[in-house]
Formats: structure tokens, sequence, C-alpha cells
């Protein structure tokens, strides 16, 4: 399967040319740049682990685009995700969001389900990479 | 029109018997606003014969303290004070006989946090007064010291789009197709439908509630059944606006409660439940972490003629205060009432922290919402996937794009319908970032990625000629022309 | 504003044939490079032989602009610079108008000026150089990187210095990425000579070298005339012939920065003229009084009997 989390999920996979027009977008707007990886993609996973800090203060895509590199050398084996932060008063949060990089295969998620009292049914998603312990996750 | 304070003062002002409103206290053109002041702008048309200065004054009056005769029992209050005042009287551009009515409220006049108390005050008593051929609220302007006494939304876009992990595009929903009839368990096959294709949000209409065809518990069973269910098949976070409105405050808990037993992230009110109901619920979300949408039902009866009745722009913004996070506010190219410049004054309303005057967008004040959360401004009716450019350009981006009949009357089914949408929005918002003209070019590009989506290139062909072009009946009064130099 | 980029120009986007002639001054107007040019002419007294580099190298960019455009060249020019001569000949001032030049002819995204010294790009233990390097650089990235007083990178007699790792990094930017960033080291020009010669890799990468002489005698005067007009001072006929006495006295001294040197003995001049002023307090003072500048101001410096004027180590 294919999770479609993140702003542009339902097209196909972003080249590396759009992908730095995106970058570039968030840079001319003032947005810090963060690189980020995970191997759980749980929708409720908030926390994914960070590639360096936040660039702030750039003003070209290319310098971005290289630790983007970077991360994928080791990491390409897991998704990872751009985003641009907004840190101006009454936004203080993400403004853009999107997937860069997939595992090659995506075993998707599980529901469980939990018959609890009356009609009620208590749900978990649960993704079938977690069953393996980090770092396992995606054979490549 | 420039006049003089003709207040009577002292001793003759008690004198019993029938004066004039302007003389009584209520029309004071050199009175300043204070920053506290609750100020409220009316579109008055008096009948024929009836001086406007006077019909402006008793609007003053009749929305304040005064009664049709004299009374002594005034004397035993601060009466001065707690009279509003009409400080100033304009000429409606292009509509002779109507007039523009300032007038200021002190703020003890009203109870803090209410907007029961608000709109009882304001407007509880002067629409029917027969002097007034016509009589409308057109804005209102509130003092940073009354919307500190508010709630405001309970959640606001800010944390709604990191609970729902979406950034940087409009959340797109559907409003489960038919209006009525469906049994709980088809419902939820709408549902499930829609949010797997690639929809964020379903919503029920605003007249399901509890009927005969559906019970309530049954539709948030198969519902939350259908959620969680496209959220495991495509790993994003999904909701439906399960609609809490019933009949009694405690029905409506009772649903509220259940609601978010079943792991629902978002519910739904409808406008008629009232001002009490609506603030009382966007209490119980804020307790619940629960997104409040409100369907503003019924709003077109006193909202959509410019002579009578109360702009939709003072509902926004008492909806702010009172609480919501969703609010339906128009899609100007849909099947719906809205001209283009009053609906951008509609969103800026909702979305801004400090809306300026501008008079072509109808806001005819200085409004500071002093970081009061933000509102997320719902279009819905009658749009499809091929305005997707018109969409994003007059709408822009924090806005729920709602997609009923576009969705669940595509030829290939609901989860292609939904799937076009998606791939059309974000086609859309990946060119606007590159800079690319998407307003001019919006067709190029959704055709472009048509080329990888059937879905889409069917969507497009089967909906190209839909438009809905009617002469709004509420544009605004002011076009930006060189002359009016504010 | 927007210049379109190098990439765009060269490849014309959309696949148009590329043309076979182009107007030379309507290319040259629309580069806009002239007012850059003329503020360059404004900005600095003198220096003709630095202004002219910088004019022949416009042309040299401009010519490969076109070449690009007529597709007649398909290898990204080199164009890091290294600028040569001592403190206080404009060698930042050029640097930036440069940057300015380069961003309007194509040949950088952005066009802004990162400045730094050897401690914004080395570090104080293992693996800390690597890091802070590369910081820089994407900052840099779109943009120039001024490196002043470069050959400080190269401390030879240190093992433990660590300027070696950040120029294997900067060669290899240098090389690699000409087209995201354009770098330019600056210094006096024998150190500059010596660090050339130790790091070879250096001058196989720079393509063009400027070097900064010092100001003239003449050009000094003016430098300073300017300086005391800007603030509504002026010499007296004999106080600018006791300056122009003190510019040959200074420049033989060590230590001798030009433009800034001038700028400390001015403001040291100003001291003294207001501790004159002020030493008589019954006194109406015009306009006239309070821009003068007087003989004892400048005569009372140390220049004149031989010693330093101020404290011993300011330039």
């Amino acid at each position: 399967m294919r999770i479609t989390q993140g702003c542009f999920s339902f097209l196909p996979d972003l080249t590396d040319e759009q992908i730095t027009r995106q970058v570039q977008y968030c840079l001319d707007r003032g947005w810090a740049v963060n690189i980020e990886f995970t191997d759980d993609p749980h929708p409720r996973n908030t926390y994914w682990e960070m590639w360096g800090l936040p660039m702030f203060d750039l003003r070209d895509a290319a310098g971005i685009m290289k630790e983007l590199d970077d991360c994928r050398r080791v990491y390409g084996d897991r998704y990872i995700r751009i985003s641009g932060f907004d840190s101006s008063h009454g936004w203080e949060s993400v403004r853009l969001s999107f997937i860069v990089n997939r595992p090659k295969e995506e075993p998707g998620f599980r529901l469980d389900r939990q018959e609890s009292i009356g009609r009620n049914i208590r749900y978990a998603t649960r993704s079938y990479a977690a069953d393996r312990p980090e770092g396992e996750r995606y054979p490549t | 029109m420039k006049h003089e304070s003709i207040t009577v003062r002292g001793k003759e002002r008690y004198k019993s018997g029938v004066m004039e409103y302007k003389r009584m206290g209520y029309y004071e053109p050199d009175y300043e606003p204070k920053d506290t002041d609750v100020i409220a702008l009316f579109r008055v048309t008096p009948q024929d014969g009836v001086d406007p200065t006077e019909a402006c004054a008793a609007v003053a009056g009749e929305s304040s303290t005064a009664t049709w005769t004299v009374v002594w029992t005034d004397r035993l209050t601060a009466a001065e004070k707690y009279r509003a005042k009409c400080y100033r009287v304009d000429s409606v551009p292009g509509s002779p006989g109507s007039y523009f009515a300032y007038i200021a409220y002190d703020l003890d006049l009203f109870e803090p946090g209410s907007i029961a108390n608000l709109s009882a005050s304001i407007i509880g008593n002067v629409f029917g007064f027969k002097p007034l051929k016509a009589l409308r609220l057109e804005d209102m302007r509130l003092p940073v010291a009354y919307v500190k006494t508010f709630q405001g939304p309970a959640t606001g876009i800010v944390v709604e789009r990191e609970r729902l992990d979406k950034f940087g595009r409009p959340l797109l929903g559907a409003t489960v197709k038919p209006k009525l009839g469906l049994s709980g368990r088809n419902y939820g096959r709408v549902v499930y439908e829609a949010l797997k294709g690639g929809l964020d949000f379903t919503k029920d209409d605003e007249n399901i509630n509890s009927q005969p065809f559906m019970h309530w518990r049954e539709r948030f069973l198969y519902c939350m059944e259908a959620v969680n269910r496209a959220q495991a098949a495509t790993g994003e976070v999904k909701g439906t606006y399960l609609n809490v409105t019933a009949a009694t405050m405690e029905d409506m808990y009772e649903r509220a409660d259940f609601a978010r037993e079943l792991g629902s992230n978002i519910v739904m009110i409808d406008l008629v439940i009232g001002y009490t109901a609506i603030q009382s619920m966007a209490k119980w979300a804020r307790r619940n972490d629960m997104i409040l949408h409100l369907h503003r039902a019924g709003h077109s009866t006193y909202t959509r003629q410019r002579s009578h009745g109360v702009s939709f722009r003072v509902i926004a913004k008492w909806m702010r205060l009172a609480g919501v996070d969703h609010i339906h506010a128009g899609t100007v190219v849909g099947k719906l009432e809205g001209d283009p410049n009053t609906t951008r004054g509609y969103y800026d309303v909702c979305r801004e922290d400090f809306n300026p005057t501008r008079l072509e967008h109808g806001l005819f004040f200085d409004q500071h919402w002093a970081s009061l959360n933000k509102l997320m401004p719902v279009a819905s009716g009658g749009i499809h996937a091929g305005q997707m450019h018109q969409l994003l350009e007059l709408l822009g981006e924090d806005v729920v794009l709602q997609f009923g009949g576009g969705t669940i009357g595509h030829p290939r089914g609901i989860q292609a319908g939904a799937t076009a949408n998606r791939v059309a929005l974000e086609a859309m918002i990946l060119a606007r970032n590159e800079g690319r003209d998407y307003v001019h070019e919006g067709p190029e590009i959704l055709a472009k990625a048509a080329l990888s989506c059937t879905p889409l290139r069917e969507a497009l062909e089967v909906w190209k000629d839909v438009t809905f072009n009617y002469e709004s009946t509420d544009s605004p009064d002011f076009i930006p022309t060189p002359s009016i130099a504010m | 504003m927007a210049h379109p980029n190098l990439q765009a120009v060269a490849g014309q986007g959309n696949g148009d044939a590329a043309p076979s002639s182009i107007d030379l001054r309507r290319e040259f107007e629309a580069v806009d490079i002239a007012p850059i040019l003329a503020q360059l002419d404004e900005e600095l007294i003198g220096l003709a032989p630095v202004k002219n580099r910088i004019r022949e190298i416009a042309s040299l960019l401009l010519v490969e602009r076109i070449r690009r455009k007529m597709s007649l060249a398909n290898t990204y020019p080199t164009l890091h610079m290294s600028f040569s001569g001592n403190p206080g000949t404009g060698k930042t001032t050029v640097a930036l108008r440069m940057a300015g030049i380069l961003h309007r002819l194509g040949f950088v995204r952005r066009g802004h000026v990162i400045s730094v010294t050897r401690d914004d790009l080395v570090g104080q233990y293992i693996g800390h150089t690597a890091p802070k390097t590369k910081e820089i650089l994407k900052k840099a990235m779109g943009g120039v990187l001024f490196i002043d007083e470069a050959y400080y990178l190269y401390r030879p007699e240190n093992e433990r210095d660590y300027g070696q790792e950040a120029i294997e990094i900067l060669l290899q930017v240098m090389e690699a990425q000409r087209e995201d960033l354009v770098v330019v080291l600056a210094g006096y020009r024998d150190r500059m000579e010596r660090f050339f010669q130790s790091n070879p890799g250096f001058r196989s990468r720079i393509a063009h070298h400027i070097d900064f002489p010092d100001y003239s005698d003449d050009e000094l005067l003016a430098i300073s005339e300017l300086m005391l007009a800007e603030q509504n001072y002026r010499f007296s006929p004999d106080a600018r012939d006791a300056f122009i006495r003190y510019i040959a006295l200074r420049k033989a001294q060590p230590l001798f920065s030009n433009a800034r040197s001038i700028r400390n003995a001015l403001d040291r001049i100003r001291l003294r003229q207001a501790n004159r002023l002020v030493s008589h307090l019954d006194r109406v003072l015009t306009s006239d009084d309070l821009m003068a500048i007087e003989a004892n101001d400048v005569l009372a410096s140390r220049v004149f009997s031989g010693g330093s004027d101020g404290p011993a180590t300011q330039p």
C-alpha cells in the first residue's frame, strides 16, 4: 500500500526538482525547513526523528537538498519528510509538510477490533512494520 | 450628515410625556466612542415621512434603555451611561432612503461572555419597530475588553491541523448524500468510501439528527467503524462530523459523550440550537478535546437580503466568540448565495487576528481579536474539482472544501470521486507553490494531473459545464473608486 | 527583483531553438548592471585598476551569458576570486558589488554575501569543524562566501589544528558546486601568495585574482575630505596642509590600514577640536565654529614627532 500522509502523497513521487521548488517556497516565506525520518508510520506518531536541526536563515534550497541527500544515504530505507515551520504570531506551527522518501515496500496497517460494552468496539490501528524492532522494519 | 446635538438636559428631560428620541439623548454626534464601547452599525430604512436622524436615534434607544414615553424611574440610574448613543449617520451610497447608523453601547450593558445576552440586547427589541420600514444589523465592533471574556474556538485552525497532521493545503470533506433516508449501516458505507478515496472528513447533513429511518446511535457506531477502517487503509487521520443536535441540552450531551466514547475527533451542531446551546457545546468541546463544527442552518432566513435582517458577518463574529471551530461561510462559485467581496469579508473575520476596516469587503470597523483562536471557514454547496483553481484563489488555504455531490455523484463511484478531488487539490497546491499562474493555467494543471489519474479525468468530463451564475442579493455597498479615500 | 538564473537562461526552459544573434545593447540594459558599476565608481575613491578589473570581469561574464543563450558555451564558468591588498582598501565593498553583478547576470541565484573568517569555519575539537563549515556553506548557497584573511586556515606548525579539514571541504565545494556558490578569498598580498603556494589546489580553482593597491596620498586626502563633509566638518586651509603632511608621515609607519586609519585619525582630530572649543566656556558658538577644523587640531598628533597617534596597537 502507500500511506497518504503529507501534502502531496496523492501525486506521483516528487522529483528532486519539484522538491527543490517546494523548499524554496518555504525559504522565500522565511520558514525554517526541517528534515525528519521514521520507520513508524502510525498516523498519530507526531515525533519523527530529526535529521540535524531545523534550518533557519537559509536563502537557497541547495543547502537543504544536500542535507536530504545525506539523509537518504543513511536512512533511504525509511520514510523521510520535509516540513516548513512558521514562527510568526498566530501560527507558530508547521505550514507545509510532505513526504520525500518511502521504503520500497509499505506493508500498511492492521485494524484491531476489541468488542466492548453494548455494540461498541475499541479500535487500534497497528502498523505491520512496527511488529519488528526499529532499524529492522523495512528489509532492503 | 453633520448635525448638532439637540439633547434635552436637566429637569426638562424627565417631564412626563412623549419626547423625540433624538432629544432624549440617543443622538449624540459629538460623542467619541470609547475603546471599551461595543459599537453596532445598522442599515436603517425609515418609513416614508420619518426623519432619518430620529429613526436612527430610535434604533439606539430601543436597543438600549428607551421606552415610548418618558419614565421617572430613569432617574434612579446613571441613565446617561446606559443610553446607547448614535454618534454618526451616513447615507447609504446608491440606496436613497437608507442610512448607516453608528451606535455605541457602554460595556456595562452586557454580561461578560454571553452571546445570548449580546444578541438579546442588540437585536432583541428593535427590529419590529413600526417607524422603520426595514432594519439590518450590518456589522459590529467588539472591544478587546469584551472579546477577552469569551472562550473562543475550542480548537482553532492551528491546533486542528496539528491534530490531523495536515499542513499546507485546504481540508477536504463531503456531506453524505442522499440527504435523508439511509440507514446507519449504509450511511457508514458512504463514509468509508469517501474517506478511503482521499477525503479528510465526511459530514452529517444539518437535518440528520435521529429519525425513524436511522437512530443516532446506529449512525455513530457505523460511522466510527468506517472512520477507523479508512484510517488503517490510508495511514492518515480521518474524521466524520457526527451531528449531535437534539431537542434538549441533556440529549445533546448524551450524544456528544457517546461520540467521544467511540473515539471521534469531531462533532457537529446546527445553528438552530440557539446561542446558549452553542456556547455550552463549545465549552464541552474544549473539555473533551473535540473539534466543533457548526452548520449555519437557517441563517439565510435573516442574512440574505441586504435591506433587512442580520448580516452573516455579524453571525460569524458571534460564532468565533462563542467558540465553534468550523463554520460554513460560503463558496462564491457554488450553488448557494455569496458575492466574492462580502464572502472575503466573512473569511477574514474568521481567520485573521486583526481585521482592518475594508468597506469593499463589507468590514466597517477595525476589529482586534486579541489572539482569539482562529475559526476555520467551510465552503460547501455545488462545487466540483474543475473549479479547484478558482476555489484556491478566492478562499485561500485554510478552509474546508466540501464536495458532496461532487464526490458521491462521480460516475465511477464515491472513492473515485474522492480521489479526483484530492488529486486536483494537491496538483493545484504544488503548482501554486512553484510560482505558476495557477489562476489562469488552472484548467491546464488539472488536465495534466488527470493524465495520471483516471477518476480526475472522468470528473472533469462530467462536470465541465457546471457553473452557478446569478446576481448576488447581498453585494457590498462600496466599490473601490478613487473618490472613496478612507 | 527577479533575474532568471543562468540554468533557466541556458536551457531556455521550453525547448526553443537557440537564437543565432543577440542585440548587445538590449541585453546589457536588460541585465541592468550599469547602476552597480556606477555605484562602485561613486562609493570608492580612486582604485582605478580595481574598477577596471571589475569592468573587465563583468564584460567577460556578460559575453559568457550571451554565449550560453546561443548555446555556444556548455560548461559552467569558474567564478571564484581572490582579493589581495592591505586592509582598508575596499575589498569587502567590492565583494558586495560583485555579488550584485553576478546575481544580475544570472550566475548566482540569490546574490547575498556571507562574510566569515577562519574562526567561523574551524572548530575547537575533533568532529567540530565539518558541521561548522557545512552550516556556513548552506547559508551561503545561492550567493557569495567571502573569507577574510583566508590564510589563517592553514597552520601547519600546529598539528592539532583543524583548519585543514575546512580547507578540504572548501576545495571540494569550489570544484563540485560551482553553480551553487562563489567563493572569494581575501587578505594581505604576501600572505595570500604564501597560502596559495602551500595549497596549490586553491590557485587552480580561482579564476580571477584582483590586487587592491594602497591609496595614493591624494586619494587619502580626498577620502578624508569626503568623510569630514559627511559629518559637516571641513579643514581650514592651514589644517588641510597639516593633514597632507600627516598622511605622508602616517603612511610610512607600520600597521597602516588606508581608509580605516584615516577614519581613526579624523575621530581623534574631532576630539581635539571639541576640547579646544570647550576650553573657553564664555563664548557663543556659530555653526562655522562647529564645522571648522584648525591646524592645531591636526598638528597636536604625535605622528609629527615620530611617535604613534593613539594606543600603540591601533592601526
